[in-house]
């Protein structure tokens, strides 16, 4: 089994033990689902309205939760040393890391997104356009947050600074997933248009990530 | 000089702008002031830098 | 004195010395000026009255938020690919002069649009950008203080200076790409200004002020950064002698 597939089925195994995190993100999703309504009031033509707009906000929150713990864990026990050391190319091995993330973290957001979406009264073609947008846009979340999971290993109190530091990258993420998500929902624009920005944007921070969350890694521990 | 109708809010922005430009005059000075005396004690009480102990060779 | 000369911290402090008069004084000699353009000489728009005036505070304190963030950029370049040893402190110096400028865009930007459009604040392209821009510059510094050691903290900062250099475009180009409330570009455009140069001209002189504002100001944070470097190694040598 080549390392890189190795480190891949060490975390995902990691993350679903007890203590690992993969399905916390699931609960405070639906956490700030349910507390919503309890803030703007029960209108459904409201929530329905701001439906697209509090899913994407809460996956990106809960995306941010497990972050602070992605490299600081491995650089508590030692493993992140020996990560650093290995044979693979750092690069590539923080993207499986960022994967191993997504797949325990991201993924099991957008599989809840067709239960909250009925809490928040958005209709069915609809919850399956914000499924789709957040498929796509989750896996950018992830990788933006990768570069301050890197920052954070090398603060003390990293976890408070590291929403401050990702927040701001995430921002076109989270403008275009909405506006795609409205566009197919209401309209006028269509869909297309900030969809493919949004592939684009993961796109991009597919490469940026794993580059910088490495650069700071190498430089940041020394 | 009539500033006209929004005389406030032309006042309140210049206002800003020299309030914050005094603000950063005063951190960079007094920064300086505070790091200088840090220094002189420093100094004063024998700590010597390797580069500042070792004569620069001719 | 060659560039490289720059790179010894001493040669910088003994350069910092002689230059820095010079400059406070072309500063204020430059702030004369522009204040006097701007102030007095400059005509009233036919639409906005004397509003406009604002314009020769926001626009080059916009200017200068951005310009810092790609000196600091160039910085981070420094400390990650050449290991110069003044990037890093280059880098922590502007940051606070640099949010400082963008705050003052915010808030004189502002002030001009309440009695222009009706509000203090809307969520346009550039002004949100502008925003990010300065969150960004609060967790920038954030980050330089939460770290003991100047390098590493140096370094942590110069990675997430070159990714947040990716909100310049995006801050210069947002009021193309959205039509929203926010004027176009009108000064630096292809095709030339836009601007009467009644207008242009105190523009500019005011522009030339700030920047020479900021040299200064950057030029003697520098310099107490070093002392602080100083300071710090004399300190734990200190410690160290006492404690060994």
């Amino acid at each position: 089994m080549s390392p890189l597939r190795a480190l891949l089925v060490r975390d995902m195994r990691i993350a679903v033990r007890i203590g690992g995190g993969a399905l916390m993100g699931v609960l405070f999703f639906l956490a700030v689902v349910t507390l919503t309504p309890f803030a703007v009031g029960p209108d459904l033509a409201l929530l329905r309205r701001i439906g697209p707009a509090i899913l994407w906000l809460g996956a990106l929150l809960a995306s941010l939760l497990a972050l602070d713990r992605l490299f600081a864990a491995d650089h508590e026990d030692g493993s992140l040393d020996l990560i650093l050391m290995g044979s693979a190319p750092l690069e590539l091995t923080v993207a499986t890391k960022g994967l191993a993330h997504w797949l325990t973290t991201g993924l099991p957001l957008v599989i809840a997104v067709p239960v909250l979406g009925l809490l928040l009264d958005i209709e069915p073609n609809a919850i399956g356009v914000v499924a789709l947008t957040l498929l796509v846009g989750t896996p950018a979340l992830t990788f933006i947050g990768l570069i301050g999971a890197a920052l954070a290993v090398a603060l003390r109190r990293g976890g408070l600074l590291l929403p401050v530091l990702v927040l701001p990258l995430t921002v076109p993420v989270l403008i275009f997933g909405v506006s795609a998500a409205d566009a197919a929902i209401i309209g006028p624009v269509p869909f297309g248009t900030p969809f493919t920005i949004l592939c684009a944007l993961t796109l991009m921070s597919l490469v940026v990530g794993p580059f910088a969350a490495a650069a700071t890694l190498r430089h940041g521990l020394d | 000089m009539s500033l006209g109708p929004h005389a406030a809010f032309i006042l309140a922005a210049y206002g800003a702008a020299v309030a914050i430009i005094a603000a950063l005059i005063a951190w960079v000075w007094l920064d300086f002031r505070a790091q200088k005396r840090l220094l002189g004690h420093l100094e004063a009480s024998g700590v010597t830098r390797r580069s500042a102990a070792i004569k620069e060779p001719a | 004195m060659a560039l490289v000369d720059l790179a010894n911290p001493t040669r910088f402090l003994a350069l910092a010395e002689r230059v820095l008069p010079w400059l406070i004084a072309a500063t204020i000699f430059a702030f004369a000026v522009g204040l006097g353009q701007a102030l007095f000489i400059a005509p009233d728009d036919y639409q906005q009255g004397a509003t406009v005036k604002i314009m020769f505070v926001h626009v080059p304190s916009a200017w200068l938020g951005m310009f810092c963030w790609a000196l600091m950029s160039a910085a981070a370049l420094g400390t990650l690919v050449w290991r110069h040893p003044l990037a890093d402190v280059a880098a922590k110096a502007a940051a606070p002069i640099g949010a400082a400028f963008t705050f003052l865009c915010l808030f004189t930007g502002s002030m001009w649009g309440r009695p222009m459009w009706g509000t203090y604040w809307v969520w346009d392209a550039r002004l949100t950008s502008v925003l990010v821009m300065f969150i960004m510059y609060l967790g920038l510094i954030a980050l330089w203080r939460s770290v003991e050691d100047p390098g590493r903290a140096g370094r942590a900062a110069a990675v997430l200076t070159l990714v947040g250099a990716v909100n310049l475009p995006i801050i210069k180009f947002s009021v193309d790409w959205w039509n929203t409330l926010h004027q176009p570009a009108s000064v630096f455009r292809l095709g030339g200004s836009t601007i009467d140069r009644s207008i242009l001209v105190p523009l500019f002189a005011m522009a030339i002020a700030f920047t020479l504002l900021f040299v200064t100001l950057h030029i003697a944070a520098m310099r107490n950064e070093i002392m602080r470097r100083r300071a710090r190694t004399m300190l734990m040598l200190q410690a160290s002698a006492q404690g060994g």
